[in-house]
């Protein structure tokens, strides 16, 4: 065999040696959560609330106060994002306007998810007095939310053919009802699951609800936008370095984690698979 | 009337767009306002340089030198296994792979992507950490290392998907050229292809970096957080996110401690900025030069 | 030309950015007759044909000099709004482009977003437009099945539908059958042929034979100019000018 031939092989082998090392990775997490989580997972789990200072019961309210914060969160993100993007896809002339609205918002995408927090904190429940609350949560990761949003909003958009919009101007439609008659039902299906990739995005987030919104432990559900609340992700981190009852809490943090992991693998997974369907059959 | 409405909408869909903008700009302002005091207190360069950071003693010294070091090595660290993973599953993905492979992979990929950071820290901390101690006879596996190593892992999705991005720009004729003078496909892909694609790659470098350097949760969990200046990497460190997340809920508002953290904030986001910036730089560049405008 | 002039182009230049498109143009399109526009491809007829419904403001970066007129009324006139003319003026584009809805839909959009509400008189257009597209037989059974299940040909003779339904003054087809094959080509020719009866037809054209088998006026453009225009039958056995002669006869192109 030629040394050319040789390097291949090498090169080939190591390339990928390198996807399978990924894949491990990928693997060893759902399994040992899946695996240590299963255990305590129950219908009882699934539905109490906590109980004996957060060593036995379950934790219902961090399941409901997760669900609130990231529909709060989306219910932010989407209007301002669809606005968004429809500006930057059909409204925008090109120039200096779209040129710094595109820079924030992919600045905006590479802010760290802790900044966001602070933001939050002295925003939302400092200056304007929401307190921790799921509001301020819900605003906070809204605009964490919002480049995941808009992103996907535009590659829905564009994928739309050019020759849809100029049928419908030609008939003498406005810019607007070609937009709202055509262009955003067509559009519909990829907006969707760019949509449910954000509420994945979201759900798991824990840094920027660590001051706005979350609290390590309540029995009651939330009664307002104004209560604090438990949430999965906070609570896995505050059941590992909070509380007094060490072995007991790892138990129930694994079974947060496993709900927070299939709750957030079954929705992005959803849109990531009927994406890659669309983008096949766009292909 | 029927044009008021469309110009209506226009202007509405105008506002809105700069949502983007307004938030970046708020978050700028919110950081200077809250952040700036401590420079009444503390000289920027003690600030920045000072070996201590013990904000709740009496007197509190407030040197962030150690926490900027812990983020320097745990992304450094962090650097050293997501840009061989990342692009290496990148390279494969675009250049082996078949068809049928990708469509499997590259899902799968995203889906590590979308894992909560807070599991990955869950899962440094339950596995990983003592699986390390063990391995190595160390005395906590709750250290630099094992975060970077954790970290590493989480930015290795980002960093696939933006080198593979890169890599599907490459036209197919630069191939075929090479194919055609008689070198073989790992001739091909190390002496046209990765260089073709080089600028992009490193668009998906600093990303990566910028990710891992922002990241929170994950290095809170595993890096140990202990604030001083680390002599090994095998030391628990306190990178500036952890530093951030573990300390805002005991600091006082307004007092210098809070005020502090919100200086670290200001400090973390400049670094984030840059990055992204300069990613974008690059990445505009590359796609002229393979003849891509926009 | 004895014959009334619908719409009239009076010394049109046109810029994409810095570069010149269309120079200098005059133009006289008469009433209730196809007026086919040929030229090699580059030559500005499409670019052409868009500013007489005014597609052209799509396009960024573009600037217009000169007039347009229908029935006399400048189209880039102060006042005049380009969704207005776009309603007197309709459009049939070189690839059929359904919008991803049903049949019925299709033809319907145009009437929903120019205000009509009254479903029997929808319902009646639909069909009537559908009959005057002479597709109605094809798919009178299927009027709610998606468009996109439609063949090339029946999906253009729908966009021509969808057009008849606002019952434009002026349709314009910018190479309609360029994604065709001879047979639904030459339904969509007999179906020209019908309609200019009652509308004013402009057709751009690469093929030439189209041309001189549908159309009553012809005008060649070459490089961004007006080079000739005449009767077909002139145009096509005695053009007056050396390019038009070369054109036709193949010479180059």
């Amino acid at each position: 065999m030629r040394t050319k031939d040789i390097s291949q092989k090498i090169g080939f082998a190591a390339l990928f040696m390198c996807m399978l090392v990924t894949l491990f990775f990928l693997g060893a997490i759902i399994y040992f959560i899946a695996a240590r989580g299963i255990k305590v997972i129950s219908w009882e789990f699934l539905t109490q609330v906590p109980k004996a200072g957060m060593t036995q019961g379950g934790v219902a309210p961090a399941i409901v106060g997760t669900l609130y914060i990231t529909l709060g969160a989306i219910a932010v993100s989407l209007p301002l994002g669809l606005a968004c993007a429809i500006y930057l896809c059909e409204y925008s002339p090109k120039g200096i306007f779209v040129n710094i609205i595109r820079m924030s918002i992919n600045n905006l995408a590479g802010v760290p998810s802790v900044v966001f927090g602070l933001f939050g904190l002295a925003v939302f429940v400092k200056f304007f007095k929401f307190g921790v609350s799921i509001l301020s949560g819900s605003l906070t990761l809204g605009i964490l939310a919002l480049p995941v949003v808009i992103s996907a909003t535009q590659e829905a958009l564009t994928a739309v053919p050019l020759s849809l919009r100029e049928a419908s101007l030609a008939l003498g439609a406005t810019k607007w009802e070609t937009i709202k008659k055509i262009v955003l039902p067509t559009a519909l299906p990829g907006i969707l699951t760019g949509i449910i990739l954000s509420i994945g995005r979201v759900a798991g987030e824990t840094a920027p609800i660590l001051f706005t919104a979350a609290t390590f432990y309540t029995r009651r559900y939330p009664d307002s936008v104004f209560s604090e609340v438990m949430a999965l992700p906070y609570h896995i981190y505050a059941l590992m370095t909070e509380g007094a009852h060490p072995k007991e809490q790892t138990a129930i943090a694994y079974g947060c984690a496993l709900i927070l992991l299939v709750l957030v693998l079954a929705i992005s997974g959803a849109a990531i698979f009927i994406r890659q369907r669309q983008r096949i059959r766009n292909a | 009337m029927a044009r008021i409405k469309e110009k209506a909408y226009e202007w509405v869909f105008t506002a809105l767009a700069f949502s983007s903008l307004i938030f970046l700009v708020g978050i700028v302002i919110v950081l200077f306002k809250e952040g700036f005091p401590i420079f009444k207190a503390v000289k920027a360069g003690d600030f920045l340089f000072g070996r201590f950071w013990y904000p709740t003693y009496e007197p509190p010294e407030f040197g962030i030198f150690p926490l900027i070091l812990a983020s320097f090595w745990v992304t450094l660290g962090a650097l050293l296994v997501c840009v061989p993973l990342g692009v290496g599953s990148a390279l494969y993905l675009n250049e082996m792979a078949s068809f049928r492979q990708r469509s499997v992979l590259k899902p799968m990929v995203e889906i590590l992507a979308s894992i909560p950071s807070v599991v990955y820290g869950f899962f440094g901390m339950m596995i990983v950490a003592p699986v390390l101690q063990d391995l190595l006879h160390i005395p906590t596996g709750l250290c630099a290392f094992s975060a970077s190593l954790v970290l590493g892992i989480m930015a290795t999705p980002t960093v696939c998907s933006i080198a593979e991005d890169a890599l599907s720009y490459v036209p197919k004729s630069f191939r075929e050229a090479s194919f055609a003078v008689g070198a073989n496909r790992w001739q091909t892909l190390t002496k046209v292809v990765i260089p073709a694609a080089g600028s992009g790659i490193s668009t998906a470098i600093i990303l990566g970096m910028s990710r891992a350097v922002g990241e929170t949760m994950t290095v809170l969990m595993v890096a140990g957080g202990s604030a001083v200046i680390p002599k090994s990497i095998f030391d628990p460190v306190r990178p500036m996110t952890s530093a951030i997340a573990a300390e805002m809920g005991e600091a006082p508002m307004g007092s210098m401690h809070y005020h502090s953290l919100f200086a670290i904030a200001l400090i973390l986001f400049l670094i984030t900025f840059a990055f992204n910036i300069a990613a974008e730089i690059i990445s505009r560049r590359f796609r002229i030069k393979l003849g891509h405008s926009g | 030309m004895h014959n009334n002039i619908k719409m009239k182009a009076e010394n049109v230049d046109f810029f994409y950015g810095p570069r010149q498109a269309l120079k200098d143009i005059n133009l006289d399109i008469c009433e209730k007759r196809v007026t086919a526009i040929i030229g090699p491809s580059g030559c500005g007829k499409s670019t052409f044909i868009r500013l007489l419904n005014r597609m052209n403001e799509l396009i960024p970066n573009t600037s217009l000099k000169g007039r347009i007129l229908l029935d006399g009324e400048d189209i880039f006139g102060q006042q005049v709004d380009a969704v207005g003319i776009r309603r007197r003026v309709g459009m049939v584009f070189q690839k059929p482009n359904p919008f991803p809805k049903s049949i019925f839909e299709n033809v319907s959009y145009g009437l929903h977003v120019n205000g009509v509400k009254d479903k029997k008189l929808i319902e009646k257009k639909v069909v009537s437009s559908l009959e005057k597209a002479a597709l109605w037989d094809d798919i009178k059974d299927r009027l709610h099945e998606s468009a996109l299940k439609l063949s090339g040909g029946q999906q253009q003779r729908l966009c021509i539908a969808r057009c008849l339904a606002v019952e434009p003054e002026v349709l314009l087809f910018d190479e309609p059958c360029a994604s065709l094959d001879p047979i639904s080509t030459g339904k969509i020719e007999e179906l020209i042929m019908e309609l200019k009866k009652y509308y004013t037809i402009v057709i751009v054209t690469h093929n030439m034979q189209q041309a001189a088998r549908i159309s009553d006026h012809t005008a060649f453009f070459l490089l961004g100019e007006l080079i000739e225009m005449g009767k077909t039958q002139d145009i096509f056995t005695a053009p007056k000018d050396k390019r038009t002669e070369d054109y036709i006869t193949g010479r180059f192109g």
